[in-house]
């Protein structure tokens, strides 16, 4: 173990907290759970301001042999460092969101959330691969339960569908796990993400990852568990899984897939392309025509979030960076949007658009926040939206340019759903009395929505205090997919796997004369 | 230096006043944006006049750095060369008087803080468009500028048609921007730069390359210039995704002035301009340039001639008039393109603030076929209003005097005829005959408001008026919110004289001032700028390289003879006409109609667009959702998935039962068992 051990302190905290939640009466519960996830932000804040940019790849690493072969090992890297960053900043909102509109069981509906806490971080931090797994499992535990528990009127339904769906990838997963470890003999991430492994066999590997974080993602055709998770999850529980569950299957694709098995990764580009195509026109048009506020949001994470993999698989810089920032972003954006239901959803108990309508009368405040959100959803230059989208396209042009097409009509079907969500919400005339009844934000709400909008112009805006951390680990990861793409394209035994238009781009050719 | 305080100043008038509306007031919000903005344009006019006398030089001042991602590059710049210096009078000009005009036209609204704190939004956007040192900066002022549009559209958000118009702005410009960017990825990837500097010097490195497009090899700039033209089309309102240009006259009228007719919408043209060494390279492309413009030029005419709606004809002479711009730098006349740009930006903010003071006088009606003989009763809009007409039909003598559009339409129009290429003569026939047109819509919309007999009474607005007297204050607000009513179904007129009683009275001098001080630029502009913009010896010493300059095409078309005639002839033939149908013989128009009933429906449903984009885009993206949705994701996935893993495990065994009804238990047992799995075999190794 060197050094202090914050990385456990931040595990730590919320797991104490969790404990000491069950006990207590409702309010106190509350007070201890804000108080731990400040806490947590605080520690948060001290990670990032103590994290060394362009030093030693894994930082702040802790190291105990638990038993043989099975150690607590921690450690991030640029890349976790924003991810946990995302999860400690946006807890105390979810605390917030829940702190009037959650009134039963409080106690254990606050240590599910910070258990779930403990948990996000412990995947973002853990270093061996058993330990990931524990984490990255457990940490839909909490979630089943909160849907489950503290959900609508569907909730049995959607808890089951996330279930099955999740089930399947995780054997599948944690079957390639074993193989893993008994080939390259250890379990240690960092080291794997360095080991060779036999081509054959990272088809394998990679597809039964594959199943795992697919669906994590979600991807299309695996994506119909979340529109019903959101729907019947309790606004806070939306939030953090837009905000950060979502991100497990792309922190997954960055950690595992692409490292470790990078040729694997190069021959199924394709296939993730065809994929996330679909997925943006698909998932689009059918936000479209939504009636639920939060059905609609849902369908828009999942086209978002095949900007997030099409940008991982154009392999190079502005891909991956892209796609850090579109998760970043996502996280942030669709978490505010959630909450943003989440509002206006405690004043009127509904989620049907048509029941709204006008709100720019009553709730002009409001009003303009869900602009601002709405605007960084549809990738408006200057919110965190446009960044990590126009850094992604911008990627995934060099591997094909019709991928880049289809998903750039992305931002035409964006600025369809989403402003014709907030054409009959905000605006309009006022068409019901308890609609115009409803009064504007409170404090409260503000100390949610104002640090939410703040980061989100931030990031659009001088985003670089976000891409600087994870500038060396990506410029790695760039190094070992080129490598691979190289091997790959003069392998010639996959030749009808791998068109040459994906490995080198003839536009480079064109760039090389300048 | 100042540059900074030029942008950023509208930008904390804006964030001041929109956020403190309700505690400053809206005396305060509205002194603050008004004051920034001329303040604005106070410092930019030096530096415009520093370019015109040929001591300015370009600058590049950085202010933050904005994103690094490999080669991808770019920073927040303000870059400011002749090219900037035009737009930011004209931008600043514009914006400063439809501030102080607003002052008098929405001088009843409940909402003006808002609206003025948009209106300066709007203004930092347009102007970090116009100094963008790199293509991504620009993009930011573009989407900024419809991020604007679209809340100054929709600033009535209570009026269903005016939010369905602002959602269908951001949407069709939507289209655009996919070109736009596209062609930005393209270009970065060519290039291996975003910096406009850069990929404009490294222009001729790709000369006769090919580039690998959706499937196909083909010509690197043409792609490349046909992309972002196609972002150009989208915000200029080209033929084809011009359709979200007349919708936007829902928002009100200063609004129209300012974005939909002097700046934003002219965005286009300053990128064409702005790359024009990239579109110089691409005859193709600048052939597909000239045609889109020609052809834009000429549809929005046509159409102009039969609306009945005051602001709807200048939206599509607008549009028409963009269209000359486009064809003016497809056949390589940048600098006519811009001088267009910069005329048409006076004459035509002139116009619809003209038609604003008309629209406020006659109680929100814009219906021309209730005005009528309002000459006497606004005498300085109707001279304003006449300025703006003999500038945009472009009334002058060669070599003596003319108004401003004499200048820029005509240098057009000889460039188009001179340029030799047959895209370029067939331009020059478009532009001429749409010249043509041009002179009779506006002719017409002068006759019809300002002469003839009062035909008012038959007007909701005005009855709404007469029998409200007392009323007035919260009934314009009203008519903001209801502007569908059947027109003069229940007309009465106990007067007799078609007046109802009503007499419009004319505007403040905070709408009258912004008025005159145009007029001045309608009819000054091209008689004093025109050597500088298009001149054969000052051309190209003013743009100093900021736009590719043409010596030999200006000197071609300083001798086409005869042929240079041809635009004043047409425009006096549209006056002629215009003066027969509408004072000489007012029943000729309803004649004419009955004989040519098919061809006059369809231009009056200008040519079918909206309903054809509506049959074959909207209605099947819903249908098609529903059908994913429904079919799809229920029927097919779900069905096929959790649902038939669930029917199949049921019927498989009976523990699946126990799975499904305490799923979390035998979830966490899977897990458990998994672990002890994992943990044994680790240590039995």
């Amino acid at each position: 173990m060197t050094g202090f051990p914050i990385l456990s302190l931040m595990l730590l905290v919320p797991l104490v907290g969790a404990v000491a939640c069950l006990k207590a009466s409702a309010p106190t519960a509350r007070m201890i759970a804000l108080v731990a996830t400040l806490i947590d932000f605080a520690l948060g804040v001290v990670l990032w301001s103590q994290y060394q940019i362009g030093g030693p790849q894994w930082q702040f690493t802790e190291h105990a042999a638990v038993f043989a072969g099975f150690s607590w090992k921690l450690g991030i890297d640029g890349i976790a460092l924003m991810l946990i960053e995302l999860s400690v900043f946006l807890m105390p909102v979810c605390i917030g969101a829940s702190w009037t509109s959650i009134q039963t069981r409080v106690g254990e509906y606050m240590a599910a959330f910070l258990l779930m806490e403990t948990l996000m971080i412990g995947v973002f931090t853990a270093q061996d691969l058993f330990l990931f797994y524990i984490f990255f499992e457990a940490g839909l535990i909490p979630m089943y339960l909160i849907i489950g528990v503290w959900g609508g009127a569907d909730r049995i339904y959607a808890s089951y569908k996330f279930f099955l769906y999740t089930l399947l990838g995780s054997v599948l997963m944690l079957i390639a796990m074993f193989w893993m470890v008994n080939n390259a003999g250890t379990s240690d991430i960092p080291t794997l993400m360095q080991y060779n492994f036999p081509v054959g066999a990272q088809k394998w590997l990679w597809l039964a990852f594959f199943a795992s974080f697919a669906v994590k993602m979600p991807m299309w055709p695996v994506h119909t568990w979340l529109p019903d998770a959101h729907v019947q999850a309790p606004t806070a529980g939306s939030v953090i899984l837009a905000g950060v569950l979502l991100k497990m299957g792309g922190y997954g694709f960055i950690r595992f897939s692409l490292p470790m098995f990078p040729d694997a990764s190069v021959e199924f580009a394709r296939l993730i392309f065809v994929l996330s195509m679909i997925a943006v026109v698909y998932t689009s048009l059918v936000a479209l025509v939504q009636h639920d506020m939060k059905k609609l949001i849902a369908y828009s994470s999942v086209a978002h979030m095949a900007i997030v993999t099409v940008g991982l698989f154009a392999f190079n810089r502005q891909g991956l960076e892209g796609t850090m920032i579109v998760m970043l972003s996502h996280g942030l954006v669709a978490g505010a949007l959630f909450l943003c239901v989440g509002i206006i959803y405690d004043r009127l108990h509904t989620r049907e658009i048509d029941r709204y309508g006008g709100l720019a009368i009553n709730m002009p405040r409001y009003a303009l926040f869900f602009m601002v959100f709405t605007m960084a959803s549809v990738g408006l230059p200057g919110t965190s939206g446009f960044v990590g989208e126009f850094l992604s396209l911008a990627g995934i042009w060099q591997s094909s340019t019709t991928v880049t097409l289809v998903c750039t009509t992305g931002i035409i079907l964006g600025a369809g759903y989403m402003l014709y969500l907030y054409r009959r919400v905000i605006f309009g005339e006022q068409k019901h009395a308890d609609t115009a009844a409803m009064p504007d934000l409170d404090m409260r709400e503000f100390a949610m929505v104002i640090p939410l909008a703040l980061v989100v112009l931030w990031m659009g805006i001088y985003p670089e205090s976000f891409l600087a951390p994870m500038r060396n680990d990506i410029g790695a990861l760039e190094a070992r997919m080129a490598a691979s793409r190289w091997k790959m394209a003069n392998a010639g035994v996959h030749a009808q796997v791998k068109p040459a238009r994906l490995a080198v781009a003839p536009s480079t050719k064109v760039g090389e004369a300048r | 230096m100042q540059i900074l305080f030029i942008v950023f100043l509208p930008l904390l008038a804006a964030i001041v006043g929109g956020l403190g509306n309700k505690a400053l007031g809206n005396l305060a919000v509205k002194t603050l944006t008004t004051g920034a903005l001329f303040i604005s344009c106070a410092l930019s006019w030096p530096i415009f006049i520093s370019f015109l006398s040929g001591h300015a030089e370009a600058s590049v001042t950085p202010v933050l750095h904005w994103v690094s991602s490999g080669a991808m590059q770019f920073d927040w710049a303000l870059r400011v060369d002749t090219l900037t210096a035009v737009m930011l009078v004209v931008v600043t000009s514009v914006s400063a008087l439809v501030h102080l005009y607003s002052w008098g036209y929405m001088d009843e609204d409940p909402d003006q803080p808002r609206f003025f704190a948009y209106l300066s939004l709007f203004t930092f956007a347009m102007l970090m468009l116009v100094t963008a040192d790199n293509l991504v900066q620009m993009f930011f002022g573009w989407e900024g500028v419809g991020l604007a549009s679209y809340l100054l559209i929709g600033f009535w958000f209570r009026k269903p048609s005016a939010n369905a118009a602002a959602q269908k702005a951001f949407v069709v410009n939507r289209v655009g921007d996919l070109g736009f960017m596209l062609g930005i990825f393209g270009t970065y990837w060519v290039f291996g730069t975003v910096s406009i500097p850069a990929i404009l010097d490294a222009v001729p490195s790709v000369h006769g390359q090919m580039i690998h497009f959706l499937g196909h090899q083909w010509d690197t700039m043409t792609v490349l210039c046909i992309l972002l033209f196609i972002g150009a089309m989208g915000k200029s309102a080209q033929l084809g995704l011009h359709t979200w240009l007349p919708d936007a006259m829902e928002g009100p009228t200063p609004v129209s002035a300012l974005i939909h007719a002097a700046t934003m919408v002219t965005a286009g043209v300053f990128m064409v301009c702005r790359l024009s060494p990239m579109f110089h390279a691409s005859p193709t492309a600048s052939t597909f340039v000239t045609f889109i413009g020609a052809a834009t030029c000429l549809f929005a005419a046509t159409v102009g001639t039969t609306q009945w709606d005051i602001k709807r004809v200048i939206a599509y002479s607008t549009c028409s008039q963009l269209g000359y711009m486009f064809f003016a730098a497809g056949v390589g006349a940048y600098g006519a393109a811009m001088f267009h740009l910069f005329t048409h930006a006076f004459f035509k903010a002139l116009l619809f603030l003209g038609a604003g003071s008309v629209i406020h006088a006659m109680h929100h009606e814009q219906d021309m076929r209730y005005y009528g003989g309002l000459r006497k009763e606004i005498p300085l809009t109707f001279y304003a209003m006449t300025a703006g007409t003999l500038a945009i039909t472009g009334v002058g003598i060669a070599g003596a005097f003319g108004f401003a559009g004499f200048y820029s339409k005509d240098a057009i129009l000889e460039a188009a005829f001179a340029s030799g290429s047959e895209m370029g003569r067939f331009a020059w026939g478009m532009g001429v005959f749409a010249a043509l047109l041009t002179s009779f819509y506006s002719w017409r919309l002068v006759f019809l408001t300002f002469f003839g007999r009062p035909r008012w009474a038959q007007s909701e607005h005005i009855q709404h008026a007469v029998h409200d007297v007392h009323g007035h204050g919260d009934h314009a607000q009203d008519d903001h919110a209801h502007d569908d009513h059947s027109h003069g179904a229940h007309g009465h007129d106990a007067h007799g004289d078609g007046t109802a009683g009503y007499h419009p009275h004319e505007s403040p001098l905070s709408m009258l001032i912004p008025l005159g001080l145009l007029s001045v630029g309608a009819i000054f502009a091209g008689w004093v700028f025109a050597p500088h913009f298009v001149g054969l010896e000052g051309a190209a010493e003013f743009w100093k390289g900021a736009v590719i300059v043409d010596k030999e095409l200006i000197e071609a078309s300083e001798h086409i003879g005869f042929w240079s005639l041809a635009p004043t002839i047409v425009m006096l033939t549209g006056l002629f006409v215009a003066w027969y149908a509408y004072i000489r013989n007012p029943r000729f128009p309803a004649l004419f109609v009955e004989q040519f009933t098919v061809v006059h429906r369809f231009l009056y449903n200008k040519w079918y667009f909206d309903e054809l984009y509506d049959l074959i885009f909207v209605r099947p993206a819903f249908w098609i959702g529903r059908q994913f949705w429904k079919l799809g994701d229920i029927g097919i996935i779900d069905r096929f998935g959790p649902n038939g893993a669930a029917w199949v495990v049921a019927q498989g065994s009976r523990a699946a039962v126990k799975l499904q009804s305490g799923y979390l238990y035998s979830y966490a047992l899977v897990m458990l068992v998994g672990l002890v799995g994992a943990v044994s075999w680790v240590i039995a190794r």
